[in-house]
């Protein structure tokens, strides 16, 4: 009781102190910019951005390019989740299945997902597909490798037990490999997230009409940079969140086998 | 029942060091390391065997064949008669360490054996009974990690035999604990021997263990490792420092081992 308390306390300051710092930032940029005479046009305060962002909540389109973005990132990164950690987990396993496509994985991850762009909007037209489709790469990949690392690290006395205890392969999966795995993949997952969202706003830069990054592009060509910012605020604020949610995922018991410590 | 014939065995690993053409050193036949070399063995039914040798000698290969983890290069292991080519239900492998899964609680470890059992109040009741032998009673919601090094080892204990197993086939299963706990799990094991009466066969490098605990010790040689001796042993609740036979065979083993001077 007395560690979990003490874990409390420490965890509330860093809190406390984060907003403190956040506070003193956006005092000290708009102090500056008034001291400076900087104009608005170029360099909007926060007063004016968190001005913006009000009009912006109140008129309804903040929401809608919120919900368009964080659907298509949903859908790319469920795909690539559902296709990526199977694919990873067979490698893992299997050496046929690491001989004939691992030499293509690790030439196919280094290509940008930005560089499918024209390729993307060719095959999927304008709209969400080309977004989604360019989401999905940059989850895949990444994934397809974490999940291949993990799968290979499980301490092998596991199978071991798994065969003196006859396992069938359904247990084998879902007893030893996926728990095993589980906290591994709870970081990759963390990570894949925040590449994802940074590919949403670039591949909303071209093909589509809704979205923060369009709003972005949108506010650029009308000269509104305080709507420019608040889409960068709000980008960051929901990246936050969407870490937040992941590691939410590996706070439970299950995921956390290996950090209980004796 | 847990009869085990060991029949000419022998097992070589690919040496992976590059070798000199000439190198005519026995251990390495043709590139190869040879760890087990015609090793005959047979231990009867209900017999406590502990294997001792010098390190890096093979015993844990030898208890992983017999276990049917691995398949040794020519020879064979019976168990009951039967060749052992994979790892059986009824032969259960206690190992060194982190033989518990960490993901799963005490009682869940415990299932793991009785996956295909259906009927669930047996279950239950097996479990207990054995969370009860080990004296685990009140930590089967723990997971290992919150256990201690001598609950855990218990832990593992009972996960074996909640199975009911011919045998338990135990790699150096005291391996990392303190001394006292040491003490206390190889009375314990003795103990669940004589009550349970299943064959075990133990790996030790610690020789007061083989002395104490054993029905049969089996002294291993340095590579190519051959059997060097096969000792039975009789009457438990044995005293090394008080009976002179035991603490001559003890001097005798650590010379085998290469050690000749026992302070």
């Amino acid at each position: 009781m007395l560690l979990l308390e003490n874990t409390l306390s420490l965890t509330k300051k860093p809190f406390i102190l984060g907003f403190v710092t956040f506070t003193v930032i956006c005092l000290l940029w708009e102090v500056l910019l008034v001291f400076y005479e900087v104009s608005e046009k170029t360099f909007p305060g926060p007063v004016l951005v968190f001005d913006s962002f009000w009009k912006l909540i109140t008129d309804g389109s903040l929401l809608k390019h919120i919900v368009a973005s964080l659907y298509r990132v949903t859908v790319g990164f469920y795909l690539a989740a559902m296709l990526g950690i199977p694919l990873g987990i067979a490698l893992g396993r299997f050496f046929v299945a690491r001989d004939m496509l691992e030499p293509d994985i690790q030439f196919l991850r280094p290509i940008s997902p930005l560089a499918w762009i024209p390729l993307a909007m060719l095959w999927f037209g304008i709209g969400d597909q080309p977004a989604i489709f360019l989401i999905f790469l940059s989850c895949f990949f990444p994934l397809v490798v974490a999940t291949t690392i993990a799968v290979r690290s499980i301490n092998q006395v596991y199978f071991q037990v798994a065969d003196n205890f006859n396992f069938g392969r359904t247990d084998v999966l879902f007893k030893i490999i996926v728990p095993a795995i589980i906290p591994d993949l709870v970081t990759a997952l963390r990570l894949t997230v925040s590449i994802a969202w940074l590919v949403v706003v670039a591949a909303e830069m071209i093909a589509v009409q809704s979205g923060l990054g369009f709003l972005i592009l949108d506010s650029r060509n009308a000269l509104r940079m305080d709507y420019v910012m608040v889409g960068m605020v709000v980008i960051g604020i929901i990246g936050l969140l969407l870490d937040h949610i992941v590691q939410l995922l590996g706070k439970s018991k299950v995921s956390q086998w290996n950090k209980v410590s004796t | 029942m847990g009869h085990i014939k060991i029949d000419n065995l022998t097992k070589e690993y690919a040496e992976r060091r590059v070798l000199p053409r000439n190198d005519t050193d026995s251990e390495y036949k043709g590139g190869k390391l040879v760890v087990l070399d015609s090793i005959d063995l047979e231990f009867k039914d209900g017999e406590f065997v502990c294997i001792i040798g010098p390190s890096g000698c093979g015993k844990s290969s030898l208890l992983r064949i017999i276990a049917g983890f691995d398949k040794p290069t020519s020879g064979k292991v019976s168990i009951n008669g039967t060749e052992v080519v994979k790892p059986r239900t009824d032969s259960v492998y206690v190992f060194q360490q982190d033989g518990l899964l960490p993901w799963m609680t005490v009682w869940q470890n415990m299932e793991l054996g009785l996956i295909h059992i259906n009927d669930k109040e047996e279950k239950v009741k097996r479990i207990k009974e054995y969370i009860d032998i080990v004296e685990l009673t009140g930590f089967e919601y723990s997971y290992p990690s919150e256990l201690s090094g001598g609950m855990k080892r218990r832990a593992e204990l009972a996960r074996a035999l909640v199975i009911n197993p011919d045998m338990l086939l135990m790699d150096e299963p005291f391996t990392g604990l303190d001394f006292l706990t040491h003490m206390k799990m190889r009375e314990e094991v003795v103990n669940m021997h004589e009550y349970i009466g299943k064959s075990m066969v133990m790996i030790t490098h610690f020789i007061d263990d083989a002395l104490i605990m054993a029905d049969r010790v089996v002294v291993l040689s340095e590579r190519p490792t051959r059997v060097q001796m096969v000792r039975e042993l009789e009457g438990r609740a044995r005293n090394i420092e008080t009976d002179p036979v035991l603490h001559e065979l003890k001097d005798e083993i650590y010379l085998m081992m290469g050690v000749s001077y026992v302070v």
